[in-house]
């Protein structure tokens, strides 16, 4: 909850931060003269300041919640209770009660400090002396030591002067401490406001795993080979899916036999969804490279059949007409004016079908594979390897986000006459 | 004989409901070469469908097409079309749309290049002739359509509402234009408008065409075609006669008009 608060506030700060700033250096330009801007839809465009100030909360409020260390300390949320403590319980046993201290030392996972130094005390409950991990909790058989112990009848009835009974709780110094039902104080560290790095790792500490994966890999295959593979399975299936694809959507968008006998197949194909073809790709081809091109191949095929058939079913007949009349024949138009008409189409299927196999080949790879990105995370997710699974998920975005501004780059340059016909 | 004769056409079109529309009816009518028609009409009166039949593109039900003593079966060359506007192929330089037609027959670069340059100078269009067509406004992008189809050298050219997009200043400018191309190529062209003033602007002959079925009403010979060339047209409107043709030809199809807006109200 705090996070997104967080998150609301600095968006609605920085908007009139942002606002102030520009307004003393406002351009003149047409869209600023605009005076009716609400529902104009070139009058909205993307606000760059906005985009930076987004990407760098994110990293801000990762880190002030992780405790990163790429930010100041001042900036980080409370973090957990770490340090020395102390609180004191009474023990009833017999008719008489005594007071005895238990000494706690806080650290961090992976320390290994010293016990502080206690000696016993007088009566008959003794000076306890814990360790205890940060975001752990501890159960304290503070009668361990007792000389009359629990199975004597001796119990708990107050901490630090406070009555408890069983089940209740009472807060102290550093943490809060709970009496079980059986009667047995548990101490709880504070936990403060940051998570726990086996929950979310600190920016850094993904980007660190991701060096260290990168060189000395991860399962058996660097960071390289589980994405390059994830990669070259997607370019297989979609070039595979396109060379059958393209023809068979020609072939439909020019024959109605064509038309008539694959329709049926092809529409009921497209909206099935190619992860629900995963258990029958792997009963027929198992989880080896086979199945996943299998798998990327039909899920790029109807797209881009689809793409194809519309793109040849788009053309306009005056310009069929046209190239008639200026004596071009059937093959001549097919190849000058059916294939160019169609290709922004194609493009646009490409890039869908691109898309969808990058999402298809991840969920692919968490059911079953040896190697690939999907598989890198479902493994370190089983390891509780967050800053893996993280990494994973951010490279995958990337490459995502890579494919499709690749694929828009070349439709710019390859088919400058989209959507001008 | 040289020329077109359009001999009793007649076309019927199904309608998937089993009724049909008899879109065109007996249509006769010759035209010698280099002659320029002018076709205007109501909606619905079948102009565009007689100017698909001659192109090619459409078989009549009845009658056939003869040009040149030879009869019309499909699209060819020799029959070039004008369309209103989006039968460029955008995918093409203003070049290539030009030369379009040299390159389906094969006509080596060198020839093929002397035609495109020479008829971008024709239509004004040099400085553009790197271009995409999309880059091109308008009135540029139907000069180009008039040339690419001049450079197949047909010898009928057949337009379908040429300037129908065009505002006004441009339109004027493209009359001007296509009646300098009809003198100087000598081309047989047959126009359709829905503009009174353009047909009688640029027709030597003027065929007005009544709907349902679609057939010729009535015929004119005008001379203002002729008096056109090399002259601002907006002289020849305020000729004497041009006003009364105009309103004459206009009170017809208003009439034509009223008569299918009353039948389908009694219709209903």
């Amino acid at each position: 909850m705090i996070p997104f608060l967080a998150y609301l506030i600095i968006f609605i700060a920085a908007f009139y931060i942002v606002r102030f700033i520009t307004q003393k250096t406002k351009i003149q330009d047409y869209t600023s003269l605009k005076t009716v801007t609400f529902g104009d839809e070139s009058a909205v465009r993307s606000n760059r300041a906005a985009s930076f100030i987004s990407i760098i909360t994110i990293f801000v409020i990762w880190g002030a919640f992780t405790g990163s260390k790429i930010l100041p300390g001042f900036m980080h949320a409370p973090g957990p209770f770490i340090g020395d403590t102390s609180f004191t319980y009474t023990a009833e046993a017999n008719g008489q009660q005594d007071d005895a201290t238990v000494y706690f030392r806080v650290h961090r996972a992976g320390e290994q400090p010293d016990l502080i130094e206690a000696t016993p005390g007088d009566g008959f409950a003794k000076d306890d002396s814990e360790l205890v991990v940060a975001w752990r909790s501890k159960l304290l058989r503070v009668d361990k030591n007792d000389d009359i112990s629990k199975t004597d009848g001796a119990k708990v009835v107050a901490i630090n002067g406070q009555t408890i009974a069983p089940g209740g709780s009472v807060d102290v110094n550093g943490g809060k401490v709970t009496l079980s039902d059986k009667g047995t104080p548990n101490f709880v560290p504070s936990p403060g406001w940051q998570m726990e790095p086996i929950w979310l790792p600190s920016p850094e500490g993904v980007f660190l795993r991701t060096i260290e994966i990168a060189s000395t890999g991860f399962q058996g295959f660097t960071l390289w080979e589980h994405l390059g593979f994830s990669l070259y399975r997607v370019i297989l299936g979609f070039v595979c899916g396109a060379l059958v694809g393209i023809p068979l959507g020609y072939a439909m968008g020019l024959s109605d036999w064509f038309r008539g006998w694959f329709d049926p197949i092809v529409e009921f194909m497209r909206p099935v969804p190619p992860l629900a073809l995963i258990p029958l790709v792997i009963i027929w081809a198992g989880i080896g490279e086979t199945g996943k091109i299998i798998l990327l191949f039909l899920a790029a095929l109807w797209i881009m059949a689809i793409a194809a058939r519309s793109g040849v079913s788009g053309v306009k007949i005056s310009k069929v007409h046209a190239a008639y009349s200026l004596g071009a024949s059937k093959a001549q138009i097919m190849r000058h004016v059916i294939v160019p008409n169609s290709l922004p189409e194609i493009f646009t299927g490409a890039r869908v079908a691109m898309g969808v196999c990058w999402g298809t080949v991840v969920a692919a790879e968490l059911v079953a594979a040896e190697k690939g990105a999907g598989k890198m995370i479902v493994a370190a997710s089983k390891f509780q390897n967050t800053d893996i699974v993280i990494m994973g998920i951010i490279l995958i975005g990337i490459i995502g986000f890579g494919i499709d501004v690749l694929m828009r780059y070349a439709e710019k340059v390859l088919v400058p006459w989209k959507g001008k016909g | 004989m040289s020329g077109l004769s359009i001999d009793k056409i007649s076309m019927r079109f199904d309608l998937p409901d089993g009724g049909h529309v008899q879109a065109l009816k007996d249509v006769t009518l010759d035209l010698k070469a280099g002659e320029l028609l002018s076709v205007l009409g109501p909606s619905g009166c079948g102009k565009t469908t007689l100017l698909n039949i001659v192109a090619g593109f459409l078989a009549p039900t009845e009658g056939q097409i003869v040009l040149n003593d030879h009869k019309v079966t499909g699209p060819d060359a020799e029959r070039g079309m004008v369309f209103q506007q989006g039968a460029l192929f955008e995918w093409m330089s203003v070049r290539d749309n030009v030369g379009f037609g040299p390159s389906m027959k094969g006509t080596p670069a060198k020839e093929k290049t002397e035609i495109v340059d020479h008829l971008l100078d024709v239509v004004g269009l040099q400085d553009f002739k790197e271009k995409a067509v999309y880059e091109l406004s308008g009135g540029m992008q139907q000069r180009v359509s008039l040339a690419r189809c001049l450079a197949n050298d047909p010898d009928v050219i057949l337009m379908d509402e040429p300037l129908g997009a065009l505002d006004a200043l441009t339109r004027e400018k493209m009359q001007s234009l296509v009646l300098k191309l009809w003198k100087e190529t000598g081309k047989t062209i047959i126009l359709i408008t829905h503009s009174v003033e353009e047909a009688l602007l640029l027709g030597e002959r003027l065929l007005v065409m009544a709907p349902r079925p679609g057939r010729i009403h009535k015929e004119y010979r005008l001379p203002f075609a002729d008096l056109g060339v090399g002259q601002d047209l907006r002289e020849v409107k305020k000729h004497p006669d041009f006003a009364i043709k105009r309103e004459e030809i206009l009170g017809m199809i208003w009439d034509m008009e009223e008569e299918i807006m009353g039948r389908s109200e009694d219709a209903a």
